[in-house]
């Protein structure tokens, strides 16, 4: 075995990892903020943007993320209207592309897990709340949102999980993340399984990583469903 | 308060779910200590009535008055009623102090939490001093050493007694309680009547929607019989377990002793 090799390739993966990193931290973040505008939408009174919203979360969640990927970064920049507009310095950024579309594409799912933590709110709770004389505003923030968010965690954990392995796909728009390194490493030196495993290896650390730190979330915020103190 | 401004009243409540008229004017005049029973068979409207005096339903017509001040109804475009002024029924909703027949406590907050929720965020109080009286109140219905328990640790005896004290907390004029004993296991009623009788022999002000019929007869100062969404039968409890005029009442009780 070849352990400088091993070491070396090892070293180069994870040195691709901030961007990695970079690229779902922020997708996730703006799917988060595009997901609140969804559920809003969605559980508004308004028929117009209930259908928007539902049209929204049919879109990016039915069609595959790379085709997603591939309209923002090739699609886009095809067209001149968008070339000619402000909004080109920014969308000729491959970094900025994968986070956009990686975003909206969380947004779609992230939108359905708040949807349906909200669902689960108990009814009586809300009903409660509005009889000690909560306004609206209020009441989401005190009642709703923190039982909501305890509904939410597990699935939104899982979806922070695929997310990781989602970010795989911006080595298609020649950005350096862990996969693309890995590619190339493989294609320079003919090397076929190392670093495609080693690359697997820091997904499955970072994803392990992510699924403790949601379970100690989960813990902390639940201590209710812990068995009664003796 | 002087005797002529009652707690609460109510007159002429009116509601309809679609084609099914549930209340069909309903009033009531409950003076400071009054306890008054609310009985009738399911579906005779006793829970929506309650539900519409904090306006957790929506009556179609009818006066509200809480302490003198009436809550301000306006017509919507398409004829239904709702309130003018939300800040208002927020306000006077914590004025009237809410027990459910399934708790609801707030299953993500201690007991204490539950207690002072309101009292701090609706009210403004001060924290400290929330605490001191809700532990005070947790004492008084008997799980002063449950404080730090979560709903879902509790007994629906003691979730129960904790509601009561949470709708204590708020230093309500009137509480409503609707049907506070029917998700209850036989055994554990007891406890919670007691808390309830307790209450009011200190002269608490007390709606209660109930199928309780010994609470009815021997705590309440007053029993309102409900039917089809009109009152059939009302007065003292002596008056009316003594022998009401109403033929209907008299079949209700003898089925409610089973």
């Amino acid at each position: 075995m070849d352990f400088d090799f091993i070491g070396n390739t090892f070293l180069r993966l994870v040195s691709a990892l901030p961007l990695t990193l970079s690229v779902w931290l922020l997708s996730v973040i703006l799917g988060a903020i595009v997901a609140g505008l969804v559920t809003w939408m969605r559980t508004s009174a308004s028929k117009p943007l209930e259908w928007f919203a539902r049209a929204y979360v049919g879109v990016f969640r039915g069609t595959p993320l790379l085709i997603q990927l591939f309209i923002v970064y090739y699609g886009l920049a095809s067209l001149p209207a968008v070339r000619h507009s402000l909004f080109w310095p920014f969308l000729r950024e491959p970094f900025n592309c994968a986070v956009l579309s990686l975003g909206l594409c969380t947004a779609g799912y992230q939108a359905e897990i708040f949807r349906g933590a909200l669902l689960a709110v108990p009814h009586g709770a809300v009903e409660a709340a509005r009889a000690c004389g909560m306004s609206g505003l209020l009441m989401f923030r005190r009642v709703i949102f923190p039982i909501a968010v305890r509904h939410a965690l597990p699935p939104y954990s899982t979806e922070m999980i695929s997310m990781v392995k989602a970010t795989a796909l911006v080595s298609l728009v020649t950005l350096w993340d862990v996969m693309s390194v890995a590619l190339k490493i493989r294609n320079d030196t003919l090397v076929t399984y190392l670093p495609l495993i080693l690359a697997g290896a820091i997904y499955l650390v970072v994803n392990y990583a992510i699924g403790v730190a949601f379970l100690a979330l989960e813990r902390r915020l639940s201590p209710h469903l812990r068995p009664r103190p003796s | 308060m002087s005797a002529e401004t009652p707690a609460l009243t109510v007159a002429g409540m009116r509601k309809r779910f679609g084609a099914l008229e549930v209340l069909k004017g309903i009033s009531l005049i409950a003076n400071d200590g009054d306890v008054i029973s609310i009985l009738g068979s399911s579906g005779s409207g006793k829970s929506t009535f309650l539900r519409c005096i904090n306006l957790l339903e929506t009556p179609d017509e009818g006066v509200v008055t809480v302490a003198g001040e009436t809550i301000k109804m306006r017509s919507r475009r398409d004829g239904r009623a709702e309130p003018a002024d939300r800040r208002q029924v927020d306000r006077i909703r914590s004025e009237l102090g809410m027990v459910f027949q399934s708790f609801n406590l707030w299953s993500h907050l201690t007991v204490l939490e539950n207690l002072i929720e309101a009292p701090v965020h609706v009210q403004k109080r001060p924290r400290a001093e929330c605490v001191d009286e809700a532990r005070a109140l947790l004492a008084k219905v008997g799980i002063g050493d449950k404080w730090n328990y979560y709903p879902a640790h509790l007994s629906g005896g003691q979730q129960q007694r904790a509601a009561i004290a949470r709708a204590l907390a708020m230093r309500p004029k009137v509480m409503l309680f609707d049907e506070p004993t029917s998700a209850l296991d036989p055994e554990l009623v007891g406890e919670v009547l007691r808390v309830m009788r307790a209450l009011a022999e200190e002269g608490r002000t007390m709606l209660v929607v109930t199928h309780e019929m010994g609470f009815a007869r021997d705590v309440s100062t007053r029993v309102m019989f409900l039917h089809q969404g009109l009152v059939e039968a009302e007065g003292s409890p002596d008056k009316l377990f003594g022998g009401s005029t109403s033929e209907r009442f008299r079949q209700f009780i003898s089925k409610e002793r089973g």
